[in-house]
This record gives C-alpha cells, sequence and structure tokens, in this order.
C-alpha cells in the first residue's frame, strides 16, 4: 500500500515536473523542474532497489550538473519574443525528432519484452544477498573492466579536451606566487628609520 | 518500534513503518532545533571570549535563553518580500537551506544501529544531501533580483562545488579502509585502530592527514569563517540573506547551525570514533554511545567557534586554490596512496587461478559460473603465515 503510494507520487511528480520543464517560459524554472524530476526519478529508483544508482543520480546531477547549468541559466539574457519566432520555423524538424525518439523506445520495449532475460531478474537484477554497490562493483570491475575503463578514458579526453580549448594564456596578467608571499617576511619588506625634523627619509 | 505498533495496534506493517519513521525523525529533529538554539548562544559565547567580551547575558540565567528570544523577536517581525522579487523562489529557498540541513541526520548513527535509517549506501547519501545545501543559496541570490545576492550566490555555488569534490575524495579512501558505505559499519571499523586501544581512523598515520582536509573542507562546506566569502559583511552586505527578514531571515539562522552541528558529527563519525568511547576499554562502554557523540560534537564544534573567532577571512582566489591546487591533487594522491596499502596488506598479489579460494560465487545469465574478486589466495595466504612465524 504505501509501495504503491510511494510510486505513484514520484512518477506523478517525475511526469509532471518533465512536462513543465519544456513548458516553462522562464529557463530557470524549466532548470529547477528538470531537478525535481532528477530527484522524483532518484526517488523511484530507491523504490525498485537500486539505491546506489539513485544516490548517483542526486550526487552527479542535481549536485553538480544541474548547479552548473543552472549557474549559466541564471546569467542569460534571453529574448523571448526571438525565442518564440524560431518555434514555427522549427517545428517541423521537432517533430521529427520527437517521432524518432518515440520510435526508439518503443523498439527498446519491444526488444526488453520479447528478450531472453527472464521476467524475475527484471525485478530483482541484482543477488538478493549482496547489496547492490557490490553486484554493481562485481560486475564493472570484472566482465565489463575494459568497456568501463574505455569510458574513463573518454572522459579524460573530453576533460582535456574542454581545457584545451577554452584555456588561454593571459598577457600582462600579474599572477601570484604564494610560496613567494609566504616567504616574505617583515624585515624584508620593512625598514625602521630615525628621521630628524625637517629632513624626510630617502626610499 | 515498527514491532510497537504491529503488535500494539494491529497495523500493517507498510503503516506501523510509516508510524514509527515519523516518531523517530520527531525524536531527532526536536531535539537538534532545541540543540540549535543552544549552539548559536554557544558560538555567541566563545567568540565572545576570544574578544574579551561578555556575550549574550541578559536573558535568562547566564544569558542561556538569548536564541529563544532572537527567535520570539523575528518571529514577531513582518516578513518583507522585494517587489522585483522572484516570489514563489524567494520563499523556497530558505525552505530549501532548512530542510536540507534536517534530511541528512537520517543516516547518522547515535549509537549501533541507532540510526533512524541505516542504510548501506549512508555515507553517498550524506554527500547527496549535503550537495543540495547549494540550492537554497544560489535560488535565494537569484529570486532577490538583487546585485549582492547575486553576487554571493556565484561564490557559493562555484565554493561548494570544488569542496564537495575533495570531501568526495576523502570519502573515498575512508570507504576503501571501510569497505562499506554504512556510517555504522565505518564507526565499526575504528574501534581499536591505534594499539588496539585507540578508537578511532585519526590514530592511523594514513588516514589522519585526511581527517585534516576533511575538517577544513568542512568549514568551507558550511560557509564557516574564514570561508564565509557568501556572506562577507565587507563586500557583499550580508550575501544572499541581504533581502531576507522575519522567519525567512531565520530559516538560514537555523539552517546554517544546523549544518554546522552535522559537519561537527560528520567529522566525529568518520574520524574520531563517532558513538564509540575514545578508548577501547570495557567500563568506558558503560557510558551510552550518544554521550560520546555528543561529547566529540562538541569538541569539533568548540574548533569551529575557535577558528571563526580567530581566522581573518580568505580572499576569493585563496579559498579556489586551497580546494583545487592543493586539496584535490592531495586527496586524489591519497586515494591512490591507501588503496596501494590495501592491496599490498589485505587484498595481496595475484595468484593462480586454482589457488584460488571464494567466499561466495555466482551464476550469471549465460549460465557459466563466476567469482567475485577476493579470491583469497591459499597457497600464498600459507606462505606468508610460515614467514611470520
Amino acid at each position: 500500500m504505501i509501495q504503491a503510494i510511494a510510486f505513484y507520487l514520484f512518477a506523478g511528480l517525475v511526469i509532471a515536473s518533465a512536462a513543465l520543464t519544456i513548458t516553462a517560459r522562464n529557463p530557470v524554472h524549466a532548470v529547477l523542474w528538470l531537478i525535481l524530476a532528477f530527484f522524483n526519478a532518484a526517488g523511484l529508483m530507491v523504490l525498485v532497489g537500486a539505491e546506489f544508482i539513485a544516490m548517483l543520480l542526486v550526487i552527479v546531477y542535481v549536485g553538480a550538473v544541474a548547479v552548473l547549468f543552472l549557474f549559466v541559466v541564471m546569467m542569460l539574457n534571453i529574448d523571448f519574443a526571438e525565442l518564440r519566432a524560431g518555434f514555427a520555423k522549427y517545428a517541423a524538424i521537432g517533430a521529427v525528432f520527437a517521432v524518432g525518439l518515440a520510435a526508439e523506445i518503443m523498439v527498446a520495449f519491444g526488444a526488453w519484452s520479447a528478450g531472453k532475460i527472464e521476467l524475475a531478474r527484471r525485478a530483482a537484477p541484482t543477488p538478493d544477498t549482496l547489496p547492490n554497490i557490490e553486484a554493481l562493483g562485481m560486475l564493472l570491475y570484472t566482465r565489463y573492466l575494459f568497456v568501463f575503463e574505455g569510458a574513463g578514458l573518454v572522459l579524460l579526453v573530453a576533460m582535456i579536451g574542454a581545457i584545451v580549448l577554452t584555456h588561454r594564456e593571459r598577457k600582462g596578467a600579474r599572477a601570484q606566487n604564494v610560496s613567494r608571499q609566504n616567504a616574505r617576511r617583515p624585515q624584508d619588506a620593512t625598514r625602521n628609520t630615525q628621521p630628524t625634523v625637517g629632513k624626510g627619509i630617502e626610499l | 518500534m515498527t514491532s510497537f505498533f504491529t503488535y500494539r495496534f494491529g497495523w500493517d506493517y507498510g503503516w506501523a513503518w510509516f508510524a514509527a519513521t515519523l516518531m523517530d525523525i520527531l525524536l531527532v529533529a526536536l531535539p537538534l532545533m532545541l540543540s540549535v538554539a543552544m549552539i548559536i548562544y554557544a558560538d555567541r559565547k566563545i567568540w565572545a571570549s576570544m574578544a574579551l567580551r561578555r556575550g549574550p547575558n541578559v536573558v535568562g540565567p547566564f544569558g542561556l535563553l538569548q536564541s529563544f528570544a532572537d527567535g520570539l523577536k523575528v518571529f514577531l517581525q513582518e516578513t518583507i518580500i522585494p517587489s522585483a522579487s522572484n516570489k514563489v523562489l524567494f520563499l523556497l529557498a530558505p525552505i530549501i537551506t532548512f530542510t536540507v540541513a534536517l534530511i541528512v541526520w537520517a543516516v547518522v548513527p547515535f549509537d549501533a544501529r541507532a540510526a533512524i535509517a541505516d542504510i548501506n549506501v549512508g555515507l553517498l547519501y550524506v554527500l547527496a544531501a549535503s550537495s543540495l545545501g547549494v540550492y537554497g543559496i544560489i535560488l535565494a541570490g537569484w529570486s532577490s533580483n538583487s546585485k549582492y545576492p547575486f553576487y554571493s550566490a556565484i561564490r557559493a555555488a562555484a565554493q561548494m562545488v570544488s569542496y564537495e569534490v575533495a570531501i568526495g575524495f576523502v570519502l573515498i579512501s575512508i570507504v576503501l579502509w571501510t569497505g562499506s558505505f554504512n556510517l555504522t559499519n565505518i564507526v565499526q571499523a575504528q574501534k581499536g585502530m591505534g594499539f588496539g586501544l585507540i578508537n578511532g581512523f585519526f590514530i592511523n598515520p594514513l588516514l589522519f592527514p585526511m581527517a585534516v582536509v576533511f575538517f577544513i573542507s568542512s568549514l568551507a562546506e558550511t560557509q564557516r569563517a574564514p570561508f564565509d566569502l557568501t556572506e562577507a559583511e565587507s563586500e557583499l552586505v550580508a550575501g544572499y540573506q541581504t533581502e531576507y527578514s522575519s522567519m525567512s531571515f531565520a530559516l538560514y539562522w537555523l539552517g546554517e547551525y544546523a549544518n554546522v552541528i552535522l559537519m561537527c558529527t560528520l567529522n566525529a563519525t568518520l574520524f574520531w570514533g563517532g558513538y564509540l568511547p575514545p578508548l577501547d576499554i570495557p567500563i568506558l562502554y558503560m557510558v551510552p554511545g550518544i554521550i560520546w557523540l555528543f561529547l566529540k560534537m562538541l569538541v569539533f564544534f568548540f574548533l569551529f567557534s575557535w577558528v571563526k573567532a580567530t581566522v581573518p577571512r580568505y580572499r576569493y582566489d585563496q579559498l579556489m586554490r586551497l580546494g583545487w591546487k592543493i586539496f584535490l591533487p592531495l586527496s586524489l594522491f591519497w586515494v591512490f596512496l591507501v588503496s596501494g596499502v590495501l592491496m599490498l596488506t589485505r587484498v595481496g598479489t595475484e595468484c593462480a587461478p586454482q589457488d584460488r579460494v571464494y567466499s561466495k560465487q555466482y551464476l550469471y545469465d549465460d549460465g557459466r559460473q563466476r567469482y567475485p574478486t577476493d579470491g583469497v589466495c591459499q597457497t600464498a595466504s600459507a606462505n606468508q603465515t610460515e614467514k611470520r612465524s
């Protein structure tokens, strides 16, 4: 009973907030609805017993990716009239994509239902005796080791690429040398003098 | 407590669990609110005595009721909402901060197996919930529609994301050592860590530097001095709280201190033995674990206050340098170091497949048998015991 209530709560909120993500006028509101959708999706993951994926969803998407999204979107200055003018122009292309994606989802579901995978596995894909972090780790670091490391490599290349593309040497910037600052002592910087009246000091 | 409801009232398990959990939550949240009020008083007193002042001493005996008087004052004030602000988000932001500060307490173990939710992804839950804290500040900054809160929000976003990276790596080295994400297991693993006598990871020379990194990062994560750049009063008026008044301001206040208490508790739990007594002596276990946890928490809170009273605020570039150029490489290197040491001491080196002995085995969907990687090398371990004797 309580599981059913929780499921319909999370599922309903995911769908509602996903719909509001694409219909919200204000881009900041759209990102916030997206965050709510992520959050409720994590709730659904907990319900099916995939708590590791749920936590990762919250940490990675809500905690890091969406923060940066929000960060960028907050500083955008969007002309809504221009956006709406673009809508009619791209509606046809958008519709094609939408149909394509819907078809893909159907094909995926069809393959999932027709496949050889037993029904019981769909509900409990991990061994009962094992927390699913361990089960996932066991698979990732044995059976899918090379795929996993390949994915890591792709991410590393993407990260280095982003740094190389956006990094620029700034000429004339006065960079601070922290170790030199820390090594500086009062006696290097100050001098005790006893100037007589009307004389001043020589620098 | 679930069984109490099922047997006493004959409720369905689901509803009994629901009612029991609700009671557990109240049992933690209400004393927490009270302790937030007292910890604000303690903070002001410690700060005052370090500045050679008296601190609050008028309301109640020794000024003990000062926080309640402040709370009442704030409660009776008018809530001012700036006309140019985004009203819903403006009111939602302090609620988010306050709620997020409370939800992490669900997994904190107050004694052996005495947590509201003793889940096996406890540490990940802590990370997830603490990464949400930034939303309250970002939303406040943006929805206020005012320059200083917005600067503050940008600073907060960058600061919290930066220090979470370091915290994540510190936690990974603990998880590697413990072999579990469960906070109770992490505390239990600290039992008799030093010479079979001292409880706590801090005594381990390999993990002590991580304890220091975690303490400093937790200062940055809660935006306490010297990392309180989001509310740097000399630059940003009051930062993200500038436009807030009355209860919405008080919620930030409560949330901030609830977060501080939480970070003190996490410091105590992760590195200093949590609810275990400091020494692994049977007579010390007579004292309930929650007392030890509170004592350790108060020690850490004193350190937080001490730092606040004595250390000047960092400049923003210094803050970023510390997070990205010092803590990140250091903690990343430490993950390698800890996993390397664990490989040598616990897992051992590669041995021939026929010598391996496994604790469990699994059947995969293609029908083949696979083994987990925890295979113990039988001949190798036999060799090791020979060498030792």
